[in-house]
């Protein structure tokens, strides 16, 4: 009956020590990702400022209440705005943010490969393929 | 073909330039705050001097209001205090002081010193209407219409030019209304 007893008490520290790892780990994850309006280059996580305490305060309070990761972002984003994410959604305001430098890089691509393309047609223009235009200039005067 | 070679580069470089120059006078502090055009969040705060007696948002229903968000341990909240007293004095419109993360007694010294331009004044201790109302640099100053609804809101202390020229226009037209 002892060691019973014993076992469960021990079954029952733990889990809850697991539980408490767990929720620092996930509380830890997401306040990475989650922007001090005072600091404003550090995360919920790194800064010292009081309202960054608060605020983890409340993200904790939050999670522990049974509120899930996007609940809480939520909770945040209707105070403070998509500012706090350091992850902005997509929407109408933010494409430019997220597709724009596609947008480049594609045009970028497009005019070097467009550069590319001409060059090797004005080669191929000049004379046959792979003969420079000293090879060509060698050629008509040996044509001569 | 060869318009384009040097005209795109510098079509590209003055588009850049103007983001940067409009970014110079662009203060990054200010978030814009979700809240505008929001209800003003629901809070039942005690009275700073009275403490057993309360405020809440619903009282303040019916008239256009300013919230004006303070501690005794802010020092730019020291900068705008004067434009408060002023404007108390002048009787546009009624200005309820929000002591933020504040003790009592440190609250009340400090009126008694600076002079008190509110029409109440009250506590909020642990700062949780403060994140209600997505405080997150004191002083703030919010603009409250007849219905509680939030129309402005002035991060930092108050200028006599955002006074002038964008606050109180803006009561005297939710007034009208």
């Amino acid at each position: 009956m002892k060691v019973a007893l014993l076992s469960l008490f021990a079954a029952l520290v733990a889990s809850s020590a697991w539980s408490d790892d767990a929720l620092d780990a996930r509380l830890k994850a997401l306040e990475n990702e989650l922007r001090c309006l005072v600091c404003q280059n550090q995360t919920l996580a790194d800064s010292n400022a009081p309202l960054a305490e608060d605020l983890r305060k409340e993200v904790r309070d939050l999670a522990t209440g049974g509120k899930s990761d996007d609940e809480i972002r939520a909770y945040l984003v209707a105070r403070y705005g998509d500012f706090v994410l350091y992850k902005p959604p997509v929407k109408s305001t933010t494409y430019v943010l997220w597709f724009g430098p596609f947008l480049l890089l594609a045009t970028g691509v497009a005019a070097w490969w467009g550069l590319v393309h001409r060059r090797t047609r004005a080669a191929a223009d000049s004379g046959a393929p792979g003969e420079t235009a000293a090879a060509v200039r060698a050629r008509e005067l040996l044509d001569d | 073909m060869k318009v384009l070679r040097w005209s795109l580069p510098l079509a590209i470089f003055l588009v850049i330039l103007g983001f940067l120059f409009v970014g110079l006078f662009r203060d990054p502090r200010e978030v814009p705050s979700p809240l505008i055009g929001k209800p003003a969040p629901a809070f039942s705060l005690s009275q700073l001097h009275q403490p057993d007696r309360t405020l809440t948002t619903a009282d303040m229903r019916g008239q256009v209001w300013l919230l004006n968000v303070w501690a005794s341990w802010c020092v730019s909240c020291r900068v705008e205090h004067p434009l408060l007293v002023d404007l108390a004095r002048a009787n546009i419109v009624p200005v309820i002081g929000l002591a933020y993360k504040d003790k009592r007694d440190d609250g009340l010294g400090w009126l008694k010193a600076n002079g008190d331009p509110y029409k109440l004044s009250i506590v909020d201790q642990d700062g949780r209407v403060g994140i209600d109302f997505g405080v997150y640099g004191v002083p703030e100053t919010f603009v409250i219409d007849k219905a509680g609804i939030i129309r402005y809101k002035q991060i930092g202390p108050l200028t006599a030019d955002a006074l002038k020229q964008t606050i109180l226009p803006l009561v005297r037209e939710l007034q009208k209304s």
